[in-house]
């Protein structure tokens, strides 16, 4: 049943193209039948060459000149039709694929917290060619194959029914054959496959962390460990292959034995005048050729299975639900007032996370948000952001529910660092001007000289147009923190949320891009998650974050009053 | 080329590397017989009308098809067990190697090339010399058995094949010449593409905030449109290849039979010759489209040898000496006019660094990104060596000491906080493996991690996934600190590893290393002045220089640096007074 859904899914997908696959299955029959037809066209010619001065060189040369002709033709159709396979075979993975993408951009958040990237990524490359090229060219594969076997046998008919029918009857020996080993080696595989999983991800973690393997002095337990498995392996991999490779010689051998009955018979069959020498020739060249798509098909099928499979992961994840809907309200250029009304929030149902936080921010107000690690901290950006909707009440910017208003419009009106840097694989000017794209030179450097990156910008190889990508070795965590406040400080939104901006910056420059904050932050609204007490003592509103509740809130000099948690947070930083 | 070094792997799969392409060609001949037997049959049989004797030909096919069989499996049986084991030596080379390759050269590699080095690259290596033993001889073989087969049918006729064969190979291999680098794009293609798609995965939160979505979608579009048209355009080329071939032979075939009528009318040729010489032509269609996969097959085979060549030519930079204790009565450690360098780099990354770290001591090493902190513990283990100047520990060169013997001494929390899949109690263990119970909760309670220990339902049986992705940040650096702990070392090296830690929590694991039974040389690596204030000597370090090394009530009176760093963390608390 889910199969048969696949199936039609991806007829959907090759529709647009239907007019090519009719003209691909068309050309498909005629290749096939002009491809067997040549035998039978050699056949007649052998007939003609009887011996020495009985040669009819007049029914010969028409002959030779049609397989010619026939032989021109197939060139060019087989060519025809491998371009038409090939366009609706890229152009279908293309489509697919769009339509992934398309979907990973409106993905709830909760999706892509919840997946590794890597998963994703291969269903959307590695799936999909799979998918591809298993799916169509396997299908071509397929068609010809079947084409073939019906043509040769229709054309082995026509010449004789005796020998036919011992092919025929001869033929289920090979596919049994086939059949048999490759349930024999499937459970080779599986376990090869398995084991080389394991070591896959032993050298992941090992070579992955190399240093600290050495740092720990690891080095000989790990090539213990993977020494082991490597013997596994290898056991495994012997029996994997060489069953796998019993197939051919096999199926081949049992083809070897309908050729050599072919000839028994053919041979019979002459000298009781039943067929010609050609039609002999003929026969034998049959028997080649129709054995042969046999042995492809037994794998075609396997492919096509694989295909589906990962036809399937692909559709599951285009049919993924999207994110909620936008609503049509528009959130112009905020000024900044916030309010937090009885919001609850938790990603699982079982694990409560905030509950009833409410709190109001004025326009231009500082909040910062601290507490221990694993609090709920950055659970509130995601909230702020409306990376993820909250479960209970509502939080309203301008006096807006930022639910009934499109999240482009909200998310154009705040200006975000996260602790964990991003930079997108371009330039370095393309990295800045992201929130602004129309900035000029001017601009972008006026703000790299505010985020004090402009210096290590222009020491780059290339300056504003040297490349750069998320994990290359070229900037240090602080430069791309440095570049990621660069990018805010260019198109200046009127709320910034900063995310431990600041943790992995150098003191001293931390302290320049303070400066350039408070100017930045001047009559904008700012929420700040901080482990810094520096940063957050000027700030208009303190809220004390545990287990996911606010369990305080103030201002510094209030909480410090107050002598609780915060009090306790604070004088932990002085003691030794 | 590089990677005929690796044939020293196969050394002992000689035999095997020798009898699988053997009994293949072997195999091969016996198939070549065929055409003669049928044409036998043809010329001699039918004629006579001899049941018999069509009978034991077809009995011979039988046999041929059976030796060849029987020759087949040994060949098959032989190339597995060759490409297997060969592959299993180069992977075990290649993990050895990196296992013994310095910080340097990991550096100069990238973990993510050796990674793909020791799985696809190697695992590509076994299919092409798996398929080199079975097939790289046969087919050529075939080809060329053929066309000697024809000539000793008729050398007339055989000239057809002498010219048709070069024109076949002329055409596989431009058609591949062609297209090899056209995949090659292609390849490169995909990646871009694989690129953005990574891309808007880890960077969703930046496009969403940023309101990208519609410009990636664009870009997407571009790139993917770019690889159906590559993937389009190469497919015209290779597409030309099937019919083309065939085209070529079906004009050989053409040519044969002329040839074939006027030899046979003329008496030197007979009509089973006709049909064997037409039969050797189809083989060599067969052979020549096995050839070309295979030749594909096996350039990538030869790329990707060439590739885990280079790796396993890289040397290891750092060479242990024969030195296995230190001296008595000498400080734990110390460094003499210290300078690095890191290789390709122009300036370097430590400048004459001098002083001493006695035993028990607490040294603090503060200091701006990339002013060296990280650089300067590093050279303590060895983990790179020093551009000038010398480095002891225990009153021995680093340089002397056997490395194993070295870093025994040495315990060291990494900067970044990484833990290995397996239980809590495998991950502590690999600190000290014979670690007793006891031990295992002291260094778990000084940590400061027993409450994530004994929250957990296993305790220290409790499995940890990959990365330690069940765990939060600062979960793990307090886990890695108590697996740096358990091994109860000499010397203790914390690398920024308590930045993710709350202030509270980082007071008290400071305070309970200080009370370690065995008085370690802690270093710590912090860039908050609250971590290291309290130690016996703070190292302050900007651009990979010493600026002041002292006491914190010194530094605060004698080092500007230092001064400004405390002052910007603690303003308010001055103005609180």
């Amino acid at each position: 049943m889910a199969k048969k859904n696949t199936l039609i899914r991806v007829l959907k997908y090759v529709k647009k193209y239907r007019i090519l696959m009719t003209a691909s299955v068309i050309l498909a029959a005629v290749t096939v039948a002009l491809t067997l037809y040549v035998p039978v066209l050699v056949g007649r010619v052998i007939d003609c060459i009887v011996t020495a001065g009985q040669v009819n060189f007049g029914a010969i040369k028409p002959i030779l000149a049609e397989i010619g002709i026939v032989t021109a033709v197939t060139v060019v159709l087989q060519w025809v039709m491998n371009n038409v396979n090939n366009y609706v075979t890229f152009n279908v993975v293309r489509d697919v694929r769009a339509d992934a993408f398309r979907k990973l951009e409106v993905l709830p958040l909760s999706f892509i917290d919840s997946h590794r990237p890597g998963e994703i990524v291969s269903r959307i490359i590695a799936d999909a060619d799979q998918f591809s090229e298993g799916l169509l060219m396997g299908f071509a594969q397929l068609f010809t194959g079947v084409v073939t076997i019906l043509g040769t046998l229709f054309f082995m008919f026509r010449l004789n029914v005796g020998i036919t029918a011992a092919v025929v009857v001869l033929t289920p020996v090979s596919l049994f054959v086939a059949k048999f080993i490759a349930g024999r080696t499937y459970s080779m595989f599986k376990k090869q496959s398995e084991i080389r999983g394991e070591q896959t991800a032993l050298i992941d973690e090992m070579i992955g962390n190399q240093k600290i393997v050495k740092a720990l002095s690891y080095e000989e337990k790990a090539t213990e460990r993977f020494d082991e498995i490597n013997e596994r392996l290898e056991k495994y991999s012997l029996r994997a292959i060489f069953f796998s490779s019993l197939t051919n010689p096999t199926t081949r051998f049992v083809n070897a034995l309908v050729y050599a009955c072919v000839a028994l018979f053919g041979a019979f069959s002459v000298i009781g005048g039943g067929i010609t020498v050609g039609g002999l020739s003929c026969f034998l060249s049959y028997a080649n050729q129709y054995t042969k798509p046999f042995n492809e098909i037994s794998g075609v099928v396997t492919e096509l299975q694989n295909a589906l499979a990962c036809a399937a992961r692909i559709f599951e994840l285009i049919d993924e639900p999207p994110q909620s809907e936008d609503a049509d309200g528009q959130l112009g250029r905020a000024d900044g007032r916030v309010e937090l009304d009885g919001v609850s929030f938790s990603y699982t149902p079982e694990r409560k996370l905030i509950e009833n936080l409410s709190i109001s921010v004025k326009p231009g107000q500082k909040v910062a948000i601290v507490g221990p690690t694993g609090c709920g901290k950055t659970t509130l950006i995601n909230l702020l952001m409306r990376f993820y909707d909250v479960t209970g009440g509502e939080i309203r910017v301008d006096g807006k529910d930022i639910r009934s208003v499109t999240r482009r419009s909200l998310r154009k009106n705040y200006g975000m660092v996260l602790q964990e840097t991003w930079l997108k694989t371009g330039t370095v000017r393309e990295n800045i001007v992201m929130g602004k794209p129309n900035a000029t030179d001017e601009e972008v450097i006026e703000a790299a000289k505010a985020a004090h990156s402009h210096g290590f910008i222009k020491r780059l190889p290339d300056g504003y147009d040297t490349v750069i990508s998320d994990n290359d070795g070229l900037l240090s965590q602080g430069e791309k923190q440095l570049l990621c406040i660069t990018r805010v400080m260019l198109c200046l939104p009127p709320m910034l949320i900063l995310d431990e901006a600041t943790s992995s910056i150098d003191t001293r420059t931390e302290m320049k891009i303070q400066d350039a904050f408070s100017r930045l932050m001047k009559g904008r609204t700012g929420f700040i998650v901080a482990h810094r007490l520096s940063t957050i003592l000027d700030a208009d509103l303190i809220l004390v974050m545990k287990d996911g509740n606010i369990i305080e809130q103030g201002t510094h000099s209030s909480l410090m009053a107050e002598n609780g948690f915060y009090t306790a947070l604070y004088n932990s930083q002085f003691k030794s | 080329m590089g990677m005929k070094k690796l044939f020293k792997y196969m050394k002992e799969y000689r035999k095997e590397a020798f009898l699988g392409p053997l009994f293949k060609l072997l195999e091969a001949s016996f198939e070549m017989f065929v055409p003669l037997v049928v044409a036998a049959v043809i010329d001699n049989g039918i004629p006579a009308g001899d049941k018999g004797y069509v009978l034991k030909m077809c009995g011979m096919l039988v046999l041929l098809a059976s030796v060849g069989l029987t020759c087949t499996l040994f060949a098959q049986y032989f190339a597995a067990k060759a490409s297997v084991g060969f592959v299993t030596k180069i992977r075990h080379a290649l993990f050895c190697h990196i296992q013994s390759l310095s910080h340097t050269e990991l550096d100069r590699t990238g973990i993510s090339t050796l990674i793909t080095r020791i799985t696809g690259d190697v695992n590509q290596v076994q299919t092409g010399m798996n398929l080199t033993l079975r097939l790289l001889l046969r087919s050529p073989f075939v080809v060329f058995g053929a066309m000697i087969m024809a000539f000793t049918v008729d050398v007339k006729a055989a000239l057809i094949f002498e010219a048709v064969i070069p024109v076949l190979a002329a055409v596989v291999f431009f058609i591949m010449l062609v297209s090899i680098p056209l995949y090659r794009k292609v390849q490169a293609n995909l990646d871009r593409v694989l690129g953005i798609t990574r891309e808007n995965m880890t960077g969703s939160r930046v496009i969403r905030a940023f309101c990208k979505e519609d410009e990636e979608i664009a870009e997407f579009d571009r790139r993917n449109g770019e690889l159906a048209a590559s993937q389009r355009f190469v497919g015209r080329i290779s597409a030309l290849m099937n019919p083309l071939t065939y085209g070529i032979i079906n004009v050989a075939v053409i040519a044969l039979m002329w040839t074939g009528a006027l030899r046979v009318n003329a008496g030197t040729l007979t009509q089973g010759e006709v049909v064997a010489l037409y039969n050797y032509m189809s083989q060599i269609l067969v052979e020549l489209i096995k050839l070309a996969n295979l030749i594909i097959n096996i350039t990538k085979s030869i790329a990707c040898g060439n590739r885990i060549q280079q790796v396993l030519e890289i040397e290891p930079s750092v060479e242990g000496g024969g030195v296995t204790e230190g001296k008595p009565g000498t400080a734990a450690v110390e460094f003499k006019n210290v300078s690095l360098r890191y290789k390709g780099a122009a300036e370097n990354s430590l400048e004459n660094i001098s002083f001493t770290a006695a035993h028990g001591e607490t040294v603090g090493i503060i200091g701006g990104t990339g002013s060296g902190k990280s650089s300067l513990v590093n050279l303590i283990p060895r983990f790179y060596d020093t551009y000038s100047g010398e480095v002891l520990v225990d009153g021995v060169n680093v340089r002397d000491y056997d490395v194993e013997a070295l870093r025994g001494k040495i315990a060291v929390v990494p900067q970044k906080a990484v833990l290995f899949r397996g239980t809590v109690r495998e991950n502590l263990l690999w600190g000290k493996e014979d670690a007793t119970e006891d031990e295992l909760w002291a260094a778990v309670e000084a940590s400061q991690s027993a409450d994530i220990v004994k929250g957990k339902p296993g305790g220290l049986d409790s499995m940890i996934e990959q990365g330690g992705k069940n765990l939060s940040g600062g979960q793990r650096q307090r886990l890695t600190i108590a697996r740096a702990l358990v091994k109860n070392a000499e010397i203790l090296i914390m690398d920024d590893s308590a930045s993710a830690l709350d202030f509270a929590t980082d007071a008290r694991l400071r305070a309970a290393i200080k009370s370690l039974k065995n008085k370690p040389c802690t270093f710590i690596v912090s860039q908050r002045a609250s971590s290291v204030m309290h130690a016996d000597k703070i190292i302050v370090l900007e651009d990979g220089a010493a600026v002041g090394i002292g006491t914190h009530e010194e530094l605060l009176k004698g080092c500007s640096v230092y001064a400004e760093i405390y002052a910007t963390q603690f303003r308010q608390e001055e103005e609180n007074g």
